[in-house]
């Protein structure tokens, strides 16, 4: 339990109205959208607005020894804003102002409580955008994505958002106020910090301010969509769309699971029979860039046997779109619970993981369908269950330990972009050895002394 | 226990579980965009539920975050799995209501609501005697007089509310209007609102359908269509409205049933079946006059043709989508065309047509300091789009934003869409 004195230092360093402190309140910031990972109910919520204050309460709960639980939107897929014991949560939703927009030098200076698609209608108006888009985009913050380091459907050809991250303010653990980077696209001064705090998971420093990367919106683009007989006609597909030298903004799969629960649901008039459709989008700034692309990919989906259809209005594309959109509504029509992965593979071995997936579901007897980011390896598979059914929840804990060794045998990865959180913390070793781990804890001592920074997560100390 | 998620906590729970807290409804909630607090918005809602059935919970606080939503629906769109929030926020304010007990104020309304005959008398006495309470605020409007000021923080210059009306529009109106020729038969529906606080809407969509040749049945039999009630959690009370309704409906048989309040509107097509759900004679009956039931605009276009207006009607209209037609009835194209076809109406779009006024029935008087920043945007909204009337299709809306343009000084009018329509009319002769 957090002392009167600690909340009244609070409230007086933010305002009655930025601290909440009743029960209800609080369970409200007990959880994120990760399912079925421990938690705890915080013993007080903050909403700074300013360095300074943020800075306050870090000093205020070294003092008193407090475990602090940055928050964004709390859309985290692993777990990351989720207290662990009855610290106090961080919410960074009231300190959102778009500080500046330099469309000189193609930046954006915001704080971390902005929202992505608020930065993007913003950055709209001059005619730039901030690329990375996560499928929590309409309410994640930028704190939140930097700190998670997000992906989205464009990742392939954008890049994700450790590639759009210029500079940043962080408040360190140990209270003092740390500022590197800037506008400039050249920067190898000191160390990259930038590679060290993206990504960090709120387990290193407290951001507070964010320089990003815009770039011009492309100006063109063509969407189409294409059904394919076998999962290696599909997965060739993705392959040779990359030998054709064509990087494509979006390159989506779904396999024939995800195909039937979306036409059962939404009937958007897709062949049931297929075993894996793709969606893709090419785009660029000049038309014929992007008609060549187009006429390359649809040459390349015939050559592997595929059907398609090309979509020539802004109808069209959204139709084919529908088909995307209701993947994971349709999904979620099957039973009560979804629990969405994201392990990842070289997109050459999407076939492979596809296929260990499916052997997955039928030897523990779940319901499993895959979608994802073909083009960059990143696959979602979501497995349907019913958290009343203890049995079916058992097989489902197996199930993600397979899927898991799965993508390291195949050389990926746990995550491609929901993050290790608390979620994933067991699975760390198997991937980057003790080595690796002890490089994380020697990192996190250094910097976080008393280990009072979103303690629990990614490092694990216990190790 | 029957089955029902009102009745049965299991039933409840499943619905609940259905929630993968993605956070989507973050981006619409207009509670949350104000409050910017998890609690303001559905997610943090369930959250509350899963925890209060699970016994974690006993806060006193409860209630009044779970009462803190406008039951505007919009998360519903927003959600990626199709989590049923205007079901679950009933039940759980049911259950609450159940368990923890329901403030007087509330418990007098409602049993006021549910006997339909003394409700209608009490409110007639009251329209007589409404100059002692109320003062009057220009024409048909009226405010609170300074010593009702303490009863609420709402209450104060700038809240006006319509004068309550000296004859109710169903008693100064025959139970069945007769045209020549009919093309059509329709129940009009008339709601509380309409009934007792903008008759001369009720004038103005008889005429309408006088005009295209509808003839109309308005039963005095009807009753509140049981939404007040209902969103606060009182579904028997609710089932009582709705089955005198359903029975009416039964003995008159129309052929349609046309509603021009967006809430009425929305009951009697949604909620009913909704509410019976499990309930065998109920559920079918709900269901089969659901199916009857259409918004003014939507019949005019959908089930005949309008007769189109000829005469000019010069005016920079805005239109308001009533989250209960747009959200819940699913209609925003009609109203729209509705207004196009009448010559000289100019309709321009404000940035947020579909964002909630923040009316919310009793909310705005219950929640004040949100709904009134909720209203504050809206009106700015309004405001720069230059016209001179706001159009929408909901009384609770009208109230609402009728105080917003005197409270933020907003020079447009608000009108029923079909005000504008019937306007028209009465100028080609």
């Amino acid at each position: 339990m957090l002392s009167n004195a600690f909340i009244n230092a609070c409230i007086s360093l933010l305002g009655e109205e930025n601290v909440l402190t009743k029960e209800s309140e609080l369970i409200t910031y007990s959880y994120d959208a990760t399912p079925g990972i421990p938690r705890e109910i915080p013993g007080a919520v903050l909403f700074p607005q300013t360095t300074e204050q943020v800075q306050g309460i870090v000093k205020l709960c070294r003092e008193n020894k407090v475990p602090i639980y940055p928050r964004g939107a709390g859309t985290c897929l692993s777990g990351g804003p989720v207290p662990l014991s009855k610290g106090v949560v961080i919410s960074f939703q009231r300190m959102n102002k778009i500080l500046e927009i330099d469309t000189d030098n193609l930046t954006a200076t915001v704080q971390p409580g902005v929202v992505v698609a608020t930065l993007n209608a913003e950055v709209a108006k001059y005619g730039l955008i901030y690329p990375p888009d996560p499928g929590s985009m309409a309410v994640a913050t930028i704190g939140g994505t930097v700190a998670e380091n997000a992906g989205g459907l464009r990742g392939l050809k954008y890049g994700v958002t450790k590639h759009y991250v210029m500079g940043m303010e962080v408040v360190l653990p140990t209270g003092e106020v740390f500022r590197f980077g800037g506008k400039t696209v050249k920067n190898v001064t000191a160390y990259d910090f930038t590679g060290l705090f993206v990504g960090s998971e709120g387990t290193l420093g407290i951001i507070t301010e964010v320089i990003l990367k815009l770039i011009p919106a492309p100006k063109y683009r063509k969407s189409m969509i294409a059904f394919f007989g076998t999962l290696e006609d599909a997965g060739q597909t993705v392959t040779d769309i990359i030998r054709a030298h064509v990087i494509p903004a979006t390159l989506e799969i779904m396999d024939n699971m995800t195909i039937r629960t979306v036409e059962n649901f939404a009937k958007v008039g897709l062949p049931t029979d297929a075993a894996a459709l793709l969606l893709i989008e090419v785009d660029g700034n000049g038309k014929d860039g992007v008609e060549e692309e187009a006429k390359k990919v649809v040459e390349v989906i015939q050559k592997n046997k595929g059907k398609y259809k090309v979509a020539e209005t802004d109808q069209e594309r959204d139709n084919l779109w529908a088909a995307r959109r209701a993947a994971l509504p349709a999904l979620a029509q099957v039973k009560p619970a979804t629990v969405l992965e994201d392990a990842t593979v070289p997109r050459t071995k999407i076939v492979d993981m596809l296929r260990a997936i499916q052997e997955i579901a039928k030897k523990y007897n779940l319901t499993i369908g895959t979608f994802g980011h073909a083009g960059d390896g990143n696959l979602h598979p979501t497995i349907l269950v019913d958290p009343m059914d203890k049995d079916e929840m058992a097989r489902l804990d197996k199930a993600i330990d397979e899927i898991f060794e799965a993508a390291l045998k195949l050389g990926g990865t746990l995550s491609g972009e929901h993050g290790i959180g608390v979620a994933k913390k067991k699975y760390l070793k198997n991937e980057i050895g003790s080595s690796g781990i002890e490089v994380m804890k020697r990192l996190k001592k250094a910097l976080d002394p008393d280990n009072i920074l979103n303690p629990g997560k990614l490092v694990p100390m216990e190790d | 226990m029957g089955k029902s998620i009102f009745e049965n906590d299991e039933a409840l729970k499943r619905e609940l579980i259905r929630c993968m807290k993605c956070g989507n409804c973050m981006a619409v909630c207009p509670v949350y965009g104000t409050e910017v607090k998890e609690s303001a918005v559905a997610r943090g809602k369930i959250a509350l539920g899963e925890a209060y059935l699970e016994g974690k919970i006993r806060d006193k606080d409860l209630m009044n975050l779970i009462y803190n939503c406008l039951v505007c629906k919009s998360c519903m769109l927003a959600c990626p799995t199709g989590v049923k929030y205007d079901k679950i926020i009933l039940a759980l304010r049911h259950k609450l209501a159940k368990d923890l007990g329901k403030p007087w104020v509330k418990k007098l309304a409602f049993w006021a609501l549910t006997h339909p005959s003394l409700f209608d008398k009490g409110l007639k006495a009251f329209s007589k005697m409404q100059g002692f309470f109320l003062e009057k605020r220009g024409p048909k409007l009226r405010a609170p007089r300074a010593f009702l000021r303490t009863l609420g923080k709402r209450f104060d210059e700038y809240f006006v509310l319509p004068e309550f009306a000296s004859k109710s529009f169903r008693d100064s109106t025959p139970e069945v209007v007769e045209v020549s020729n009919p093309q059509a038969t329709a129940l009009f529906f008339t709601g509380c609102s309409i009934n007792y606080l903008y008759p001369e809407i009720g004038d103005d969509i008889l005429f309408v359908l006088k005009k295209n040749a509808i003839k109309t049945l308005i039963p005095k039999g009807q009753n509140c269509c049981g939404m007040p009630v209902m969103v606060h959690g009182d579904i028997e009370k609710a089932k009582e409205l709705a089955k005198n309704n359903l029975d009416l409906f039964e003995r008159i048989n129309p052929e349609y049933i046309i509603t021009g309040c967006a809430s009425c509107g929305s009951a009697l097509k949604h909620e009913y079946p909704m509410i019976f759900e499990g309930d065998q004679e109920y559920e079918t009956k709900a269901k089969k006059w659901a199916e009857k039931v259409y918004d003014i605009t939507s019949f005019l276009l959908k089930v005949i043709k309008l007769k189109k207006p000829k005469a000019e009607l010069k005016l920079k209209v805005t239109y308001h989508d009533p989250c209960h037609l747009k959200k819940s009835m699913k209609v925003w194209v009609e109203p729209r065309e509705i207004l196009k076809a009448i010559p000289g109406v100019e309709l321009v779009e404000m940035k947020k047509p579909d964002a909630c006024c923040g009316s919310g029935g009793s909310y705005h008087l219950a929640y004040a300091d949100t709904s009134l920043k909720i209203l504050q945007s809206k009106m700015e909204d309004v405001k720069n789009t230059k016209a001179e009337v706001v159009a929408t299709e909901c009384p609770a809306c009208m109230m609402q934003l009728g105080e917003g343009t005197q409270r933020y000084k907003v020079n447009a009018k608000v009108k029923h869409v079909i005000s504008l329509l019937a306007e028209a009319y009465r100028r080609e002769s």
